[in-house]
């Protein structure tokens, strides 16, 4: 059974942090599972947490009456799931779903927001890796929304 | 191949009479519309006797000699593609049946035997050149060959440089050669007016054995000299050809190519006049009744927005675009595809350019403050 | 088995470089709304002269190639052979409709004749990649150019290190070869990532532009060979996210799109900075690309 430190270490996001900075973190952290078809969050839900995927596959999805939930993007291992936990007012913006089963580290929210205040080296470290993967993550929605392939009505 | 000889205007009547005999559809230049064009000739009489031309960039004039050359001038607006290359041609025709059975007849690629008279030397270079495009790919256009093989040429080398004649930096001119039967080149001094004639070719050696003809002495062939020197130092136009593929490759986004776009109007003249150009499109057509159709091929120009069309859009939307693909690919690309420059320095485009673009000016602006 | 060659075949024999074939459309499958996929076999009796000495047989070409597909009357246009180039099978061609002659090749029913001219063009370079890894990322309508590749790989994959197929599309409903997508999921010679722009209700595959799926898909990039076609965007990007990834740029092919009239090097249309899209293309290294893709309008 390996700690939280451990699986701190082997994410991505986290990779080449000094292991004072992943124990800090691990501090936070916990090992989650979720089945498939639960939600890891709720659009709406006070957004105390974020998620970092082992394992499996997440749907990020909005409710949307007639037709039911519409998939807005799917993320895999690596991944980092929410981003409201770092701004008020902390809500979830979308539905969070495992689509199979999923393995993560859960980490406090308040927890690492406060670590962060007060070791703002830690702090900056972490931000500059948040804004990476949130560029790309936007580049990638750019993408999708240029709707490059056409269809019939389209071009 | 050295036969030589001098034969006079009459000499110069019996070659086209001979040439028409032997079955060809003689062509050479004559006066027409204020200017001189490549036609069916059937003897002296028709050519342009004591005319010269003025050529500047975007402006083309016939003037008056004070003697009675024939071949005074330098080329017109027309070469010698549209008899090789023909701007319009039908391809083949198709039938539809009853159940749908698709018929397609090919067009013979027969053509008539040309005779061409006054092939200037930049001009036998883009007909080498066209050659190479449209004979030497995996799929020779059989309609190219048909009208290329048996042309009979008869060259004439410059004595007068045109006024945007550049052929000395493209080094294709202004004496022609190889790739002709005949060359000629005029003289008109005081011990008279006749041409020193060269054979290129066995059946040029023939023909000119047939001719009434003069001895070629060495104040013959001086004078003959003489007369090519004078064209090749007058040159309307330089070039500096030097390193100008990677020049072009290395400067696609040069400010030049923003500057000649705002005065280019991409009406294509050059790409009309140009004696290699050889872009066409094709036309699908059919009946009304859909049981018979053809496909034409006629010639096109890349600074039509269709010549790039994809579903989406073209390619090169902008003039600027355009003009840079017509450049590069004359002076640079060409190189690579064919092995030599696409351009032969015959000054067509800088004359017929309506707003007078000059493709040498704008090759020394973009060399002048190049990126390396 | 390689298709009649340039250097194979002489015009003097058989038809000139211009006149189409009969073919005859045997089959019509719809794929999406405005996507068909035609299987021809030619209409002259069996494999005859294609452009000379040569016998054009459908199955022969090499993956990658395009035929210039003429409907009666309307137009012809390049369209990417989208058949098993090792099959026995009839010619098989995946067509979209976007413009008049596109449409009007959609519309053959079984039994209405086509002209075809080729096959055309560079191919992809599957020989080279024995014991590398084989990386297809395809956008769109992008796929069915990839097919022959991809079925030339599955047939070869005992040589291959690996092969991975990534598929992205506008929507489900507009990917295509949908059946043989799930066989290909369960196919365990291949490694298979669907994603879509757009998801509709219902669809539980992954949701993104499809340079989501690389970062995460198995192979070696030091060790492979990427074949990629789809909208210039879309391309753009991905080769961006394989060298990334630590592809070199040598290993990386791409399929170019260009106006074509003639597929013969002679209306001078198809022309991409020195290459001519239906001879040294449609596929081509990007390295060999580079400074002309990167310019705008080139």
């Amino acid at each position: 059974m390996r700690s939280i430190e451990d699986l701190v270490g082997e994410l991505p996001t986290f990779a080449g942090l000094s292991p004072a900075q992943r124990e800090l973190i691990a501090g936070c952290g916990s090992n989650r599972v979720f089945e498939a078809g639960e939600h890891l969050a709720r659009e709406g839900d006070a957004a105390d947490a974020f998620f970092v995927i082992r394992h499996g596959r997440v749907a990020l999805e909005l409710a949307a009456s007639a037709k039911g939930a519409l998939m807005i993007s799917t993320l895999g291992e690596g991944a980092v799931v929410g981003w409201s936990w770092l701004f008020p007012p902390h809500r979830w913006s979308f539905d969070a779903r495992a689509l199979e089963q999923v393995r993560a580290v859960a980490f406090d929210g308040a927890c690492l927001r406060g670590k962060c205040d007060a070791d703002h080296e830690l702090g900056y470290v972490l931000m500059r890796r948040f804004a990476a993967v949130m560029l790309e993550r936007l580049q990638a929605t750019r993408l999708q929304l240029l709707d490059v392939y056409g269809g019939p009505d389209g071009e | 191949m050295s036969d030589q000889a001098t034969i006079d205007r009459a000499g110069l009547d019996e070659l086209i009479a001979i040439l028409s005999r032997r079955g060809h559809e003689v062509v050479g230049p004559t006066v027409r519309d204020g200017a001189i064009v490549y036609d069916e000739i059937s003897g002296c009489d028709a050519l342009p006797a004591g005319w010269t031309d003025e050529q500047d960039g975007g402006s083309y004039r016939l003037r008056r000699r004070d003697d009675e050359a024939l071949f005074g001038y330098a080329v017109g607006p027309q070469s010698w593609k549209r008899f090789l290359h023909p701007p319009e041609l039908t391809l083949w025709r198709a039938r539809r049946g009853a159940d749908g059975e698709l018929e397609v007849s090919e067009e013979p690629p027969e053509a008539p035997s040309y005779a061409f008279i006054g092939v200037r030397s930049c001009e036998l270079h883009a007909i080498a050149i066209q050659d190479r495009v449209l004979m030497e790919g995996a799929f020779p256009d059989p309609f190219y060959r048909a009208r290329r093989e048996g042309a009979f040429v008869v060259a004439v080398n410059c004595t007068v440089a045109g006024g945007t004649c550049f052929c000395v930096s493209m080094e294709t001119g202004p004496k022609a050669d190889s790739g002709y039967d005949l060359a000629l080149t005029e003289v008109i001094d005081e011990s008279g007016h006749y041409f020193v004639c060269e054979a290129g070719s066995e059946r040029g050696a023939e023909v000119l054995a047939e001719l009434p003809r003069g001895e070629a002495g060495p104040e013959a062939l001086a004078a003959a000299e003489a007369g090519v020197a004078r064209a090749a130092a007058s040159q309307g136009r330089t070039m500096e050809t030097e390193g100008i593929k990677e020049l072009l490759y290395d400067n696609l986004d040069h400010p030049r190519w923003d500057e000649v776009s705002e005065r280019c109007l991409t009406c294509g003249n050059c790409t009309m006049v140009c004696p290699t150009c050889f872009c066409t499109t094709v036309e699908d057509t059919s009946d009304l009744a859909g049981e018979t159709a053809e496909r034409t091929r006629q010639w096109d120009s890349c600074f039509t927005l269709d010549f790039s069309y994809v579903h989406g859009g073209s390619v090169r939307s902008t003039p600027k675009s355009r003009y840079r693909q017509w450049m590069t690919h004359k002076l640079a690309t060409w190189i690579d595809q064919f092995g030599t420059s696409g351009c032969v320095g015959c000054g067509r485009c800088i004359t017929w350019c309506p707003v007078a673009i000059d493709i040498t000016e704008e090759v020394a602006a973009i060399r002048a403050d190049a990126v390396d | 088995m390689a298709a009649p060659t340039a250097s194979e075949t002489t015009p003097s024999a058989g038809r000139g470089p211009m006149a189409p074939r009969p073919f005859r459309v045997l089959s019509r499958r719809q794929e999406t709304e405005d996507t068909w996929t035609l299987a021809l076999e030619p209409a002259d009796g069996g494999p005859g002269p294609g452009f000379g000495p040569g016998q054009f047989n459908p199955g022969q070409f090499n993956p990658g190639q395009f035929n210039m597909i003429y409907a009666f009357g309307v137009g012809e246009v390049p369209i990417s052979i989208s058949g098993d180039p090792g099959g026995e099978g009839p010619l098989e061609h995946t067509v979209r409709a976007v413009g008049p002659v596109s449409a009007a090749i959609c519309r053959a029913e079984p039994g209405a004749q086509l002209g075809v001219r080729g096959p055309f063009g560079s191919s992809w370079p599957l020989a080279g990649a024995a014991g590398r890894h084989v990386v297809i990322v395809a956008g769109g309508i992008g796929l069915a150019p990839l097919r022959p590749a991809l079925l030339g790989a599955l047939a070869g994959r005992d040589e291959l290190a690996g092969l991975v197929l990534l598929c992205g599309g506008r929507s489900p409903s507009q990917l295509l070869y949908r059946e043989e997508l799930e066989a290909w999921r369960e196919d365990s010679r291949l490694d298979l990532g669907v994603t879509v722009d757009s998801a509709e209700v219902g669809w539980d595959g992954d949701v993104g532009v499809v340079t989501t799926l690389i970062g995460a898909a198995p192979f070696d990039p030091a060790n492979a060979v990427a074949f990629i076609v789809g909208p210039e965007v879309m391309m753009r990007f991905t080769v961006d996210a394989l060298l990334d990834r630590g592809m070199d740029p040598a290993d990386v092919h791409i399929s170019i799109e260009r106006n074509m009239k003639c597929a013969v090097t002679q209306c001078g249309r198809c022309q991409f900075g020195p290459t001519f899209a239906c001879r040294e293309g449609a596929v081509m290294s990007y390295a060999a690309i580079e400074p002309f893709f990167r310019t705008r309008e080139v």
